[in-house]
């Protein structure tokens, strides 16, 4: 399987995926604006409230490639972030103490080769880091075993997509085998001690639908991933993140193919949560991309929506701006505000 | 009116039967949240207990609407389709059950 760019298709571009958002593939198809939405609860314009979340995406490419990617990763995306924009993040942190958590995804953040240095370099900072880690990544080469003791060394949390504790959702989602190897992997991350009580080791679980439908409550699906990894596989893991599909990129493709695109969108406005819509995650988060450029979250990254201030780069990163900033919304925020709400960690509601 | 009987449309309007009478309408509706909530079992087990019963009484709303949450809910498809044959086993054992009715009354007539 490929990317979407790979294939030339073009829901690889983020104009074109706005466009079927804001009228359907026949351009026929609408539904209430998410800016009234918003209106109508009085959040309107969504405003960030304060930076304290500093997402750095270091690269589109991926060992896997997940039919529901909204970032249309793969090992065919060459997209890297170099490590002169990194070391331009790492200068913004050392000014900005209020970045308390760094959040570093991908891609798998781990092709990038400044990936040690980059992680290692913001720990020296004193800051949270959180590392998105697909799972199969360690066991993918030999020369990436050594990553549970990195990132033990270093005490990042660990998150990590484990869409289903069975093979069968997992493998659908995410392709053959990877339940398989994300077992082991899990099982090394256990073994140097991460998800175990009292070792200060924090690996989350993230799980995301496998298919057109909403997640269920997470308190009760992570009850289960409990149970069910711990019998059969004597696994432990410390909080399970239960996440929604937007409508973006791959996951709209599936949609589109699969003739569900109508129904899950009518979906997620129906399920519109205005406590959801307060706590949305955009408001704490500022989203680094590959090549430095700054938006209000990993999605809008992805449709190439930049943040609307004119500190657009994080060669001109200017947090007082950026706090001020008006958050820019389309019909695929509906995504992080159905049901319980849906963010980088989880519900929100 | 619609010429069907059935419209999957109406599942969305299963709301509006309290719009004819209010009162028993939100006392169902209430009731009915109640019963699906996380308790002695587990709302993911109700879910497949209803996916069941709704095979049973064959309710084409309720099989759609307990499909889709079955599903969600984790339940994989063989697990479903299981769930499937013990509403089918059960209906199939409650007409076949009767047949020793129909032998006793046979014995009790027949030299």
């Amino acid at each position: 399987m490929k990317s979407l760019k790979a294939e030339h298709n073009i829901l690889a571009d983020g104009q074109e995926q706005l466009k079927i958002l804001e009228h359907g593939q026949t351009g026929d198809f609408a539904l209430i604006p998410f800016q009234q939405k918003l209106e109508q609860f009085d959040l309107y314009p969504l405003k960030s409230s304060q930076i304290e979340i500093f997402q750095v995406n270091i690269g589109k490419m991926c060992n896997q490639v997940c039919k529901h990617c909204h970032v249309d990763a793969g090992p065919d995306r060459k997209e890297i972030m170099t490590r002169e924009t990194m070391q331009q993040c790492i200068d913004v942190l050392k000014v900005n103490p209020q970045l308390k958590v760094v959040d570093i995804t991908g891609g798998a953040p781990e092709l990038n080769v400044n990936f040690r240095w980059f992680a290692a370099e913001i720990k020296k900072l004193n800051r949270h880091v959180i590392v998105r880690c697909n799972l199969t990544i360690i066991v993918a080469n030999k020369k990436y075993y050594y990553l549970p003791e990195f990132y033990k060394q270093h005490n990042l949390e660990v998150v990590s997509s484990l869409p289903f504790y069975t093979q069968d959702r997992t493998d659908r989602q995410r392709g053959n085998g990877v339940f398989e190897d994300s077992i082991k992997a899990l099982k090394m991350l256990n073994a140097v001690g991460y998800g175990k009580n009292d070792t200060g080791l924090i690996l989350n679980l993230v799980y995301n639908p496998a298919g057109a439908f909403l997640p269920p409550s997470q308190q009760s699906l992570e009850r289960e991933y409990k149970q069910a990894l711990m019998e059969r596989y004597d696994i432990e893991f410390n909080n399970l993140f239960a996440i929604t599909n937007l409508p973006i990129s791959r996951f709209l493709d599936y949609l589109l193919q699969s003739g569900n695109y109508e129904s899950y969108m009518e979906k997620l406005v129906n399920a519109y949560n205005p406590v959801a819509a307060a706590n949305v995650m955009c408001r704490n988060t500022i989203s680094i991309g590959w090549d430095g450029y700054l938006y209000d979250c990993d999605f809008n990254q992805m449709l190439e929506l930049k943040v609307n201030c004119s500190s657009r780069h994080i060669s001109e990163f200017n947090i007082t701006q950026l706090n001020r900033r008006e958050i820019v919304i389309g019909q695929h925020c509906y995504g992080c505000t159905a049901g319980a709400g849906s963010s980088c960690g989880g519900a929100v509601a | 009116m619609n010429n069907n009987y059935y419209n999957s449309e109406d599942l969305k309007k299963f709301g509006n039967i309290s719009d004819f009478q209010k009162n028993l309408g939100e006392k169902f509706f209430d009731y009915y949240g109640e019963v699906f909530k996380d308790s002695e079992l587990t709302a993911r087990e109700k879910s497949l207990i209803a996916l069941a019963v709704a095979h049973a009484v064959q309710c084409p709303y309720c099989i759609d609407a307990y499909s889709s949450d079955a599903y969600e809910k984790g339940w994989s498809e063989a697990q479903m389709m299981e769930a499937v044959h013990v509403a089918c086993a059960i209906r199939g054992g409650a007409s076949l059950v009767h047949g020793v009715q129909m032998m006793n009354k046979v014995k009790e007539i027949a030299m």
